[in-house]
């Protein structure tokens, strides 16, 4: 062999030692992973379930995995979040087998389900309370309307309110800098259709982003900052922003954990769902996770700082549960 | 640069016309420079700063976590990525540079589809890599019925590197003076014989450094991934081709959206172990080309 020829095929096995290297570094090949040890309740289950949607209810879900793989350590569940719209895609082309919403399916999504003869099941498994928030040295929106928030965010306000003062004359001329989550996400669908009366529509002059740490920097940034997101954002940072209360047309509720689940806090606090595929439910793995899930809700939800449900919710959500494991 | 400063020397320096040009088309050139490099520190520096403290073994023993972000780590998506590139570099490298040995060497180009395959392979290299991602679930995920596993993402990767593989791959070959090809055929070997004993190791040095460079590329994509449904929590490794996988860069997006504080010292520390490999990569391209360049 020449020299050129010698050092061009280490060249390759190089090349393909290093790809081969790298494809294993998988380690020890478990292939006994999707065997089944079945029989008795308190067997060992195995197999992996599929679970896209929000990434809002995507961490609730996974939480509940983690305390589930306690007790059931070979079954694996991926979570992905593509966002509510693009899981309910996947959810409805029978891709996956738990769906997170942050919002009821919409009727396009039913149809596409219906049309390709998936069947699935709608559970409530926590509660969210989107969050108006304002900078700390805000002092004067302790407390917004309904009107003035949809004087706020109208499509109609679009470079025309730009000041507090626009709002309420009362307010002081500090220029409003809004911030708030991208058209993408459940959260605006949610936002948009209470507030301003039509999913979706919303002024464009805001600044958007997937990432609501973001909307957190914006609005402990300008005095004059205005955002809203979920209220995990919000606990997370009490120590730089500040919570609006809301007057719907009884007085004013600031959001939290009680007035979210007694539901006083309106129109801002929302279930959270997921999707459970009926046919899924037949493999046993799916099935003593959707029932663990039901059953230790209220833990899972504590433990992930989500709201938990109330009772009447909780005591609907193990019925649904129940009804489903039966049939 | 204490020229500038003083009018008196400048207009001097204007007077003779060149030197104050050349005095400012050099700053320019140092400047861009120092930008550059500037972020870059800026951005290692800060990664670095912050994810330090999480910088350790659980970064790559434990799995992901919601519950536990004192305990999570990044095993599945540092696996995941493994996986990722690993099948990449199998599908693309052998198939670009076969290409690119094509249109270098076999093509004529005078014919009109060579010239529009070649035009359309400098489009592609253009192409935001999300579309990729949304042609694999498409094509690949569905129609093809290959599922969401780590095939399905490795060749949504490789359709993306393929153009810069092949492009790269194309330049080195035609770096390879006339004269070595036309010696060998004069000597009686036949054109496969040329290109197989004369060109192509000559042209393996240029050929490594792009597509280690092409690599590096597909290390940093998160956008195709999560089109393709990459998991963003994964508690397994994937063990086969059609296991579901997270990936470095959809576990560190994910960590940088969580509200809690722990999960950006995570991602942080995330970041830091993706640098790394992009170094490592780019640093093995850069020590490919100094050990096997030759000079004509």
């Amino acid at each position: 062999m020449t020299r050129g020829q010698r050092r061009l095929s280490a060249m390759t096995a190089a090349t393909f030692l290093i790809a081969l290297t790298a494809a294993c570094g998988g380690g020890g090949a478990d292939t006994s992973r999707t065997e089944e040890t079945g029989g008795g309740a308190a067997a060992q289950l195995s197999g992996q379930i599929n679970s896209d949607g929000s990434s809002t209810v995507g961490p609730l879900t996974t939480a509940a995995y983690e305390l589930f793989a306690e007790q059931q350590p070979r079954v694996q569940v991926a979570v992905g979040t593509s966002g509510t719209g693009g899981g309910f895609e996947k959810f409805c082309n029978g891709e996956t087998d738990i769906q997170n919403a942050s919002r009821p399916i919409k009727d396009e999504e039913k149809a596409a389900c219906q049309s390709k003869g998936i069947t699935y099941t709608e559970l409530t498994v926590a509660t969210d309370a989107l969050t108006v928030v304002v900078n700390k040295e805000n002092t004067w929106a302790k407390c917004l309307t309904v009107e003035q928030l949809k004087k706020i965010w109208e499509p109609a306000a679009e470079g025309k309110v730009k000041s507090w003062k626009d709002v309420d004359p009362k307010f002081p001329d500090e220029p409003l800098t809004l911030a708030g989550p991208g058209t993408d996400s459940g959260t605006f669908d949610y936002f948009t259709d209470e507030i301003n009366g039509e999913e979706g529509a919303s002024r464009k002059d805001y600044s958007a982003s997937e990432n609501d740490n973001d909307i957190v920097a914006a609005v402990a940034g300008a005095k004059g900052g205005l955002g809203y997101f979920g209220f995990t954002y919000f606990e997370e940072n009490q120590d730089k922003l500040a919570a609006v209360e809301i007057d719907a047309g009884n007085g004013c509720v600031a959001p939290s954990v009680q007035t979210a689940q007694d539901g006083t806090y309106t129109p801002l606090s929302r279930p959270l769902f997921i999707y459970v595929k009926n046919e899924s439910m037949k493999r046993p793995e799916v099935k003593a996770f959707v029932e663990f899930y039901a059953t230790n809700i209220n833990r899972i939800a504590t433990d992930a700082k989500y709201i938990p449900l109330n009772s009447e919710q909780e005591a609907k959500l193990k019925s649904a549960v129940e009804s489903l494991s039966a049939s | 640069m204490t020229v500038l400063t003083t009018p008196k020397t400048a207009v001097r320096l204007a007077a003779k016309g060149r030197p104050l040009r050349e005095h400012l088309f050099r700053l320019a050139l140092v400047a861009s420079l120092v930008i550059a490099l500037g972020f870059l520190a800026l951005v290692l520096y800060s990664m670095i700063s912050k994810g330090m403290g999480r910088f350790d073994a659980r970064l790559w023993e434990n799995m992901p976590s919601i519950r536990r972000p004192e305990a999570a780590g990044a095993q599945s998506a540092i696996t995941g990525t493994m996986w990722l590139i690993g099948l990449t570099a199998v599908m693309a490298l052998p198939t670009g540079i076969l290409a690119a040995i094509y249109l270098e060497e076999y093509a004529d180009r005078t014919r009109w589809y060579n010239r529009v395959i070649e035009l359309n392979i400098q489009n592609l290299a253009a192409i935001p890599s999300i579309i990729y991602g949304i042609l694999a679930l498409g094509i690949i995920a569905r129609v093809l019925g290959l599922g969401f596993g780590v095939l399905t993402g490795a060749i949504a990767l490789s359709l993306l590197v393929l153009p810069i593989v092949i492009i790269s791959a194309r330049e080195a070959i035609r770096a390879v003076p006339p004269s070595i090809r036309e010696g060998s055929l004069a000597l009686g070997a036949t054109q496969w014989q040329t290109i197989y004993r004369q060109v192509l190791p000559a042209a393996i040095p240029g050929i490594a450094t792009g597509s280690i460079l092409a690599l590096s590329r597909a290390i940093g994509e998160a956008a195709p991934l999560i089109v393709l449904g990459a998991a963003t929590f994964v508690p397994f490794n994937p063990e086969s081709l059609f296991d579901r996988f997270s990936a470095l860069p959809v576990q560190i997006y994910f960590w940088i959206t969580q509200s809690r504080e722990e999960f950006h010292l995570l991602a942080a520390a995330a970041i830091v172990i993706l640098l790394a490999l992009l170094l490592l990569m780019n640093s093995a391209a850069i020590l490919l080309r100094n050990r096997y360049q030759k000079r004509y």
